[in-house]
């Protein structure tokens, strides 16, 4: 009878345990996955007619030449957008964005900014997102839409008309598309950094605990 | 690879040789021959690159590539038209855009040029310059978007393509219109049905209102401001309706053949 209770309880904790769940694990690297595959042939295919006055370093690109970036870049957009909708819609369906991500507060933000920064800033429990993540991880999808629709708008300007219109025309969805890049890579090496700070964390979203 | 595909016996199945090394091999190393990664390499050179091949990040870019035709085949609505600009909106210099200098850009003599017309047509003639112009011609000043990202506003004037195909008796079923060029590499480029009936799908002989300069295709481009600007072939010689796909300059060293924009 003890050991029913028991192992009962060990499953409830194991359960209660589990940080990140299989579903959010697989979306996430598949997702990282894809996004690096994207940025690196984008940045290929941005040496080709850059809009700023650098480039970026063949080292660091993917596909060769340009007509191989775009052949990587056209094919990574499938992965990175089928896996997007199903996060984005178990995201929503599952209240797990309303529950992780809300509320952000400027006040919070601010509070946790300094406590982070300072090396106050508690990770005992890993399953609750402080201001700062919350902050993070809603901009950042904020951003991979608008980086999929300012995508959108470059690769079908006239068919897609009125979406490129809403980023300023053809032009301007270049401009978006840039910027939402930067801002993408700006946030993978604070989210690379300081999963490397907190190991577990990167544990937690590699086997779920 | 190459090299090592010569290495091989004329004639002889690659598949089938790999199947009856395999067979030579007790169960146990069988199983470990397919799944060890260092084997596949052994595969390799006994196939001479098939194996890999079939699984290469190559031959799988180049399926979606073709899925992407597909999916853009299906999105291209030929009523949605392509904004157009006021005069004052025009690129000014508009960018000569090729592979190669403005000095070894052809140099065709208008007065002998025609442009011949082949394939799944009734009236197989060819046209004159002068014909040409005969023709009525409308101006669009519509935006150029070339493949590398940049684009520019230009001025076309010319005669819409379906009403040229109409003229000549096309055959409209057809899958595409091929056109060849005078490029030193000869240039050319197919275009799909639908896109070649495109109201602003056009035979395009002036820019800016004067006769289309050397450095933007003279005698003839095709306007098609529906397409990255590599779908726009300049110094056209021919055009060929037909249903087989004759590939192109750049579809075939990996530019997306449709390239819809």
């Amino acid at each position: 009878m003890s050991a029913v209770t028991v192992s009962g309880e060990q499953a409830a904790s194991t359960k209660a345990r589990v940080i990140q769940p299989a579903w959010v694990r697989a979306l996430h690297w598949t997702n990282a996955f894809a996004m690096v595959l994207m940025i690196m042939s984008g940045w290929q295919i941005y040496n080709a007619s850059p809009l700023f006055s650098f480039t970026f370093s063949k080292s660091i690109t993917l596909g060769g030449w340009l007509g191989g970036a775009l052949l990587w870049h056209f094919a990574a957009m499938w992965l990175l957008m089928v896996n997007g909708l199903i996060y984005l819609a178990v995201g929503l369906a599952t209240g797990r964005f309303r529950k992780k991500l809300l509320p952000i507060t400027p006040g919070g933000v601010i509070s946790d900014t300094k406590a982070a920064l300072t090396g106050k800033l508690s990770h005992t429990d890993l399953s609750k997102y402080n201001q700062v993540q919350k902050l993070l991880y809603a901009g950042v999808i904020i951003l991979g839409i608008l980086i999929v629709l300012s995508g959108l708008a470059i690769w079908k300007p006239v068919q897609l008309q009125y979406l490129a219109a809403l980023f300023g025309d053809y032009e301007g969805a270049r401009y978006v598309h840039f910027f939402c890049m930067a801002g993408i890579v700006a946030f993978m090496v604070v989210h690379v950094a300081l999963a490397l700070l907190v190991p577990k964390s990167l544990r937690a979203m590699i086997i779920g605990r | 690879m190459g090299r090592m595909r010569n290495l091989l016996i004329p004639g002889v199945d690659k598949t089938l040789l790999v199947r009856d090394a395999v067979k030579t091999m007790p169960d146990l190393t069988r199983r470990r021959f397919i799944a060890g990664g260092a084997s596949l390499g052994a595969l390799t050179l006994l196939t001479g690159c098939d194996v890999t091949d079939q699984f290469s990040a190559d031959e799988m870019l180049k399926r979606v590539s073709k899925f992407n035709d597909g999916v853009q085949a299906l999105m291209f609505n030929p009523n949605a038209m392509a904004p157009t600009f006021p005069e004052s909106a025009i690129t000014k210099p508009f960018p000569f855009n090729a592979y190669y200098d403005l000095d070894d850009a052809p140099t065709v003599d208008g007065k002998t040029w025609k442009l011949e017309v082949r394939g799944l047509v009734e009236n197989k003639k060819s046209w004159t310059l002068d014909e040409l112009y005969q023709l009525p011609q409308v101006k669009q000043v519509t935006r150029h978007i070339c493949v590398e990202g940049w684009s520019a506003i230009g001025s076309w004037t010319g005669t819409p393509l379906r009403d040229f195909l109409k003229v000549i008796g096309a055959d409209t079923r057809a899958k595409y219109v091929w056109f060849q060029c005078a490029d030193k590499d000869g240039y050319n480029s197919p275009l799909d049905m639908p896109t070649a009936l495109h109201a602003q799908t056009q035979m395009t002989f002036k820019f800016g209102d004067e006769i289309l300069p050397r450095a933007y295709g003279f005698p003839m481009k095709i306007r098609v401001p529906t397409k990255l600007g590599f779908k726009n072939p300049k110094y056209v010689m021919s055009m060929e309706v037909t249903n087989d796909y004759k590939g192109g300059f750049w579809e075939d060293q990996g530019y997306n053949s449709f390239s819809g924009s």
